[in-house]
């Protein structure tokens, strides 16, 4: 099994509830607290497990604005866990999620610049490394009803921008989707081989403009002769 | 990268120590300039041991949670930084016990002890080029990911334990020709070592915004970060340094690293002037630690790409 997300980037809107469902799950969650430094002040800051970015692509008038979620891509070379010296970092064999230890892990910093993804963040008050479970203490939840037993951040999604599944498994819905609509993963050529995946933004038949303004202009000819014949 | 000073101090200092160790050897191995006293070798192996627990002493001061550092030795199949641990602490028992078999013997040139003192150096070697490869092993920083790093770090830090054997050498009287020779060849050959490393990372090359976000044909733009201050990922891998402020600094650790150690050891050996070796020593060190801030200050981690960072 290879658990992860399927990203889809034509759909996402950029409201930030992802992010902050999984602040709200995760800070009681298995590795919580999510610590925040000055919460209320002129700084704000603090661990996110995810996080949004916004970017424009293409030149105008082909340009778009795409709004870019990313959390830990669960890679299959992690090397963020290569590189940890004390084991706290592991990644998970049945299900290839990539946890940290809170018990173990020494606060070195490391295992954050192996990451490319900027996926792990140092929670200053614990001391420990802080990162994306894929919501492992929902997802195998036998508590909840089953169509809930996803990470928060996919339940919340209103635009149904994030997909949860086993990407190994060739006729998932992921996968699937993966494969009709070309999904994609980041910077491949540094070779962690990322589970998750993103899905580009569909390209649509681009609605006609050049009659717009002749169209408008007869448009109000029109009602003015009827205005004036009566 | 954040420069933070206790990883600067780790490689600075231990680096040193275990090059001191090495040479230390060496010169007794083969009497260079009639070996080292046992007394001089007793200071030197003292020095060695005092660098490289400064150094090992500051890296833990970088740990958040420091009481599970002991944890970090457990890695080693897999982690740079876990092997660096090992071999650093397998080098304190041969290192001390040449030193207690000088002190007791009182002889630094026997088998039993030259045994000790080389596979003390050894094995301080193996951590300097452990030490490179937790930097040269992240494909995530091209500055850092280049065999480069180890070279420089293996040159540096001979470099640094020659100046501090020929200083001693020449503080203490003996003959020290071939000792300050020693120093400056190695002093050269870490200036141009290090010049071919600048060479080497002025091309800018690997990811671009472009393969970061996956639009491989299209200009990408950030709009906006998505948090109103900074985060963890802005403040340790956001730094940066001016193109032309890095040359002046460049300019600056070569003169301090290289040109006034050369300088003072050759105007100290000709007069016989202790002070003047020593004076080698404190600028070498304040060079190479100037050398190893330039190092994490233009080490740009390929995170910065998501934050607008066209190339990094
Ligand atoms: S995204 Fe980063 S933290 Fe997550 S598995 Fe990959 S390298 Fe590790
Ligand atoms: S910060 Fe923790 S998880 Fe990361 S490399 Fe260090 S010990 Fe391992």
């Amino acid at each position: 099994m290879r658990l992860g997300l399927v990203i889809d980037l034509d759909t996402c809107v950029g409201c930030h509830a992802c992010a902050v469902a999984c602040k709200e799950w995760n800070t009681s969650g298995t590795t919580a607290p999510l610590t925040d430094y000055d919460p209320y002040g002129a700084r704000p800051s603090g661990v996110w497990f995810n996080r949004i970015r916004h970017y424009e692509v293409g030149e105008y008038p082909h340009n778009k604005t795409i709004n870019f979620p990313m959390s830990c891509m669960h890679c299959e070379n992690a090397e963020c866990v290569t590189v940890c010296p004390t084991g706290a970092s592991y990644k998970r064999a049945e299900d290839g999620i990539v946890l940290v230890d809170q018990n173990k892990c020494m606060g070195c910093n490391y295992c954050s610049w192996a990451c490319p993804y900027g996926a792990r963040e140092l929670d200053r008050v614990s001391g420990t490394m802080k990162k994306c479970t894929l919501c492992i203490d929902r997802i195998y939840d036998r508590e909840i009803p089953e169509e809930e037993r996803q990470p928060a951040c996919v339940l919340t999604c209103p635009a149904h921008a994030r997909m949860f599944g086993d990407l190994d498994d060739p006729e998932s819905p992921v996968a699937r989707a993966v494969r009709q609509r070309g999904g994609y993963q980041l910077m491949p050529e540094l070779n962690y081989n990322p589970t998750n995946h993103y899905l580009p933004p569909r390209v649509h038949a681009p609605i006609p403009t050049d009659d717009l303004k002749k169209k408008a202009v007869r448009k109000v000819k029109e009602w003015v002769n009827r205005v004036v014949e009566r | 990268m954040h420069p933070a000073l206790a990883v600067i101090f780790l490689t600075l200092f231990s680096g040193g120590g275990f090059g001191l160790m090495a040479l230390t050897a060496i010169v007794n191995d083969f009497q260079i300039d009639g070996g080292l006293s046992p007394m001089q070798t007793m200071v030197a192996v003292l020095l060695s041991v005092l660098f490289v627990t400064i150094g090992m002493l500051s890296s833990t001061a970088h740990l958040a949670n420091p009481k599970n550092a002991w944890r970090a030795f457990t890695r080693w199949r897999t982690s740079w930084l876990a092997r660096e641990g090992v071999f650093a602490v397998l080098y304190y028992p041969f290192a001390m016990l040449y030193l207690v078999w000088v002190f007791f013997t009182g002889g630094s040139a026997d088998v039993t002890g030259l045994l000790l003192a080389n596979v003390a150096g050894a094995l301080g070697l193996i951590t300097i080029f452990c030490q490179g490869m937790i930097y040269a092993c992240l494909r995530t920083i091209r500055q850092w990911n280049t065999p480069l790093v180890p070279a420089n770090f293996y040159a540096m830090g001979l470099a640094i334990g020659a100046t501090v054997l020929a200083a001693l050498r020449i503080a203490t009287g003996g003959p020290a020709q071939t000792l300050v020779g020693m120093a400056v060849a190695l002093l050269a050959a870490a200036a141009v070592l290090k010049g071919i490393y600048y060479f080497w990372i002025a091309r800018p090359n690997g990811p671009t915004i472009r393969t970061a976000t996956g639009f491989n044909r299209s200009n990408v733009r950030i709009l906006d970060q998505g948090h109103t201050f900074g985060t963890f990922l802005t403040q340790e891998f956001g730094h940066t340094i001016p193109a032309a402020k890095a040359n002046t600094i460049k300019f600056l650790m070569y003169l301090f690293a290289f040109v006034i150690p050369v300088w003072a050891l050759a105007l100290a050996l000709s007069l016989g002037l202790g002070s003047l070796a020593w004076l080698a020593v404190v600028s070498v060190f304040f060079g190479i630690g100037v050398e190893r801030w330039l190092f994490f200050v233009e080490a740009q981690h390929v995170v910065n790409l998501y934050h607008g960072r066209q190339q990094c």
